[in-house]
């Protein structure tokens, strides 16, 4: 890929300030993101996943969330350094986000109807009837039918309001997608279907989307890239393929090893011993370091160095095919 | 492995809720089972598919509307308060969220305790700490937890406590209603060791609830899949996942995302949704979704029929669809 990359994180810290602590949430995060393509966002909770989106789209909770570093680069700007009317102009037109549950996302005491022509106008100059027929034709790209455009969020099924989400996350026409678990809370079969819309739109209109996820098996029939985060920060990153056929970052290959297989024999999972750290007291040197197998003096010490050009791997080690 | 004991035998089981505006929810609607002894039966399906409620009708904690619950022989649904309060040492249950089923004032020793006390094991209190410690090793918990409190502990550990807590008393019947599904994936697979292991030292018999198929496959000797309050297909696991033979099994399967880009499978897309479980009307309750669904497919309920040894299906077309499934 030679052309510059549509979103560019770079270096990113973010820290929360609680009463008691302080929570080193994002630490030094790199990602790129390119035109056209789907970037799975992959790691536990409290990797780091959702705020580093809620900082890609300027929305961290305040005061309590604060970037101490880096900058995210968008279409040449620096989002950090924007002023807040900038990007209120990018979030929904530029990047759009969809959340992970789609009954909060949802105002209960408003109309569907209401709450997608208030995404449209705000965005647009545009009389009423032009507002709502898109907002009816997006309604029907995702699959609901125009007579529930006036219903309430309550009257919906979960799947509906999920896809009711999507709708207003691409009234207009956004370069990058970010969806946070966007089917989490959904049964597979219905998985199935957002995911089938989603990919389609994007297709269509050659966005940008960062998925994240916690499952390894949506981001193989989705995203075209992964990202694996652990401790706020790129374990490994590189083509699905790359990294699905050969991870070669110890905590990658401990994830896989660790989730039961639906398409093969395999009788024994090998956990991953341990617990994923606590933003709140990250240990030193490398954070994956307690719970590797590999550990060595220097990982307990050094913060390791990012090796690979395509697939990158973040570790003091090349661990080769055992 | 031939003459096997049944520990659990479901029969006709019915649990129906009363809704406000007249009618009734069919959450649980002619479910009939076994489980051998020293066996896992796995239950899948999706949300409001009746399987939690059908957890907890077997134990009681609701009680059935119609069907008859025979653990070890006995018919557990005709005891009165005192038998049952007694048979319940003997089945346990082991909820989802490890957050809200540890009581956040008791330490972990006084949580594993409790059953102990209400139950009169242990003379006094040396005794009973013995057995608490004894529980805490068994799980994998350290000595020195003993006396914090579950806030201290992450997801991973709280279950180990959950799980300390339903073995204190011996049981040989574990409902374990989503055990895992709340924690991280690297914490899943710990879990799901600890428990085939404890099955395998102390005997257990399992029905594990789980809206995962895979982490189903991986601890189940049986799957039975659950669609609207009744038993579509159940079958060992091995026929199950290899040749399902109910079309909402297939589509089900075919739904879950494999971690392997070149997997390549084909999937089938379900179109609509769960149709509502309040006063259904006869016939097959996948017929709305299903693409094989005929007239009498909409009429007349199918009935869970024996298509070959272990193999149930509860399906009008199975015997004539297969080869058009195995397509699909």
């Amino acid at each position: 890929m030679s052309e510059a990359p549509l979103l560019k994180i770079e270096d990113l810290s973010v820290q929360y300030m609680t009463d008691e602590d302080v929570v080193y949430a994002v630490n030094g995060l790199s990602a790129e993101l390119y035109r056209g393509e789907s970037l799975g966002f992959v790691g536990e909770t409290g990797a780091g996943k959702t705020t580093t989106a809620l900082s890609v789209i300027q929305l961290l909770p305040e005061p309590a969330g604060i970037i101490t570093g880096g900058s995210i680069w968008f279409n040449g700007k620096n989002l950090i350094e924007n002023k807040e009317k900038e990007n209120q102009a990018i979030r929904g037109d530029g990047i759009s986000m969809i959340f992970q549950d789609p009954m909060s996302a949802l105002n209960p005491t408003l109309r569907i109807s209401r709450q997608m022509m208030e995404v449209v106008e705000s965005h647009r100059k545009c009389s009423r009837k032009e507002a709502e027929a898109i907002c009816i034709d997006m309604l029907e790209k995702v699959g609901i039918k125009r007579d529930r455009f006036d219903d309430y969020p309550h009257q919906l099924s979960g799947g509906m309001k999920q896809r009711v989400v999507i709708a207003m996350a691409l009234l207009c026409n956004p370069e990058v997608l970010i969806a946070d678990e966007p089917t989490t809370a959904l049964d597979v079969t219905i998985q199935a279907q957002i995911l089938e819309i989603i990919k389609k739109l994007i297709k269509d209109s050659n966005m940008s989307m960062m998925l994240i996820t916690h499952d390894l098996g949506i981001v193989a029939e989705t995203c075209d890239r992964i990202a694996v985060i652990y401790g706020g920060s790129v374990v490994e990153s590189g083509t699905v393929r790359e990294v699905y056929k050969n991870p070669r970052h110890p905590y990658t290959r401990g994830l896989f090893a660790s989730i039961p297989k639906l398409d093969t024999e395999e009788e024994e999972l090998h956990p991953i011993e341990g617990e994923p750290p606590n933003p709140a007291r990250m240990p030193s040197g490398c954070a994956f370091h307690p719970r590797c197998r590999y550990c060595k003096d220097i990982c307990r010490q050094e913060k390791p160095p990012v090796r690979g050009e395509s697939h990158q791997v973040r570790c003091h080690f090349d661990i080769e095919e055992e | 492995m031939t003459e096997q004991k049944t520990m659990l035998e479901v029969r006709g089981l019915k649990k129906y809720f009363k809704v406000p505006n007249g009618g009734n929810l069919h959450a649980v609607d002619n479910v009939s089972f076994t489980i051998n002894e020293g066996e896992t039966l796995g239950i899948v399906g999706e949300s409001g598919c009746g399987k939690s409620t059908l957890g907890r009708v077997i134990l009681r904690l609701h009680e059935p509307t119609a069907g008859k619950v025979l653990f070890d022989g006995m018919n557990i649904t005709a005891f009165n308060k005192q038998e049952m309060q007694k048979m319940r040492s003997k089945m346990q249950i082991i909820f989802q969220d490890p957050f809200s089923s540890l009581n956040p004032r008791y330490t972990v020793a006084q949580a594993i305790e409790e059953p102990l006390k209400l139950n009169g094991i242990g003379a006094n209190s040396e005794e009973r700490k013995k057995r608490i410690e004894e529980m805490m090793d068994l799980v994998g918990l350290a000595k020195r937890t003993y006396n914090a409190y579950p806030h201290e502990f992450d997801g991973g550990r709280r279950q180990r406590i959950v799980i300390a807590r339903a073995l204190a008393l011996n049981p040989k019947f574990i409902v374990c209603d989503e055990p895992v599904s709340a924690l991280d994936m690297s914490i899943q697979a710990q879990i799901l060791n600890l428990m085939i292991s404890l099955q395998k030292q102390m005997g257990l018999t399992y029905m594990f609830i789980s809206h995962d198929l895979s982490v189903v496959k991986h601890i189940s000797t049986d799957v039975g899949v659950m669609y609207l309050g009744q038993m579509v297909e159940k079958a060992p696991k091995g026929a199950l996942y290899q040749k399902p033979l109910h079309p909402y099994t297939v589509a089900l399967l075919s739904a879950i995302p494999i971690p392997d880009p070149d997997a390549n499978r084909k999937k089938i897309i379900l179109q609509g949704e769960i149709a509502s479980p309040i006063n259904p009307k006869p016939g097959c309750r996948f017929a709305l979704r299903c693409p094989f669904a005929t007239d009498e497919c909409r009429s007349v309920t199918p009935e869970l029929v024996e298509v070959e040894p272990r193999h149930f299906v509860a399906c009008h077309r199975s015997k004539e669809m297969q080869a058009d499934l195995l397509q699909y």
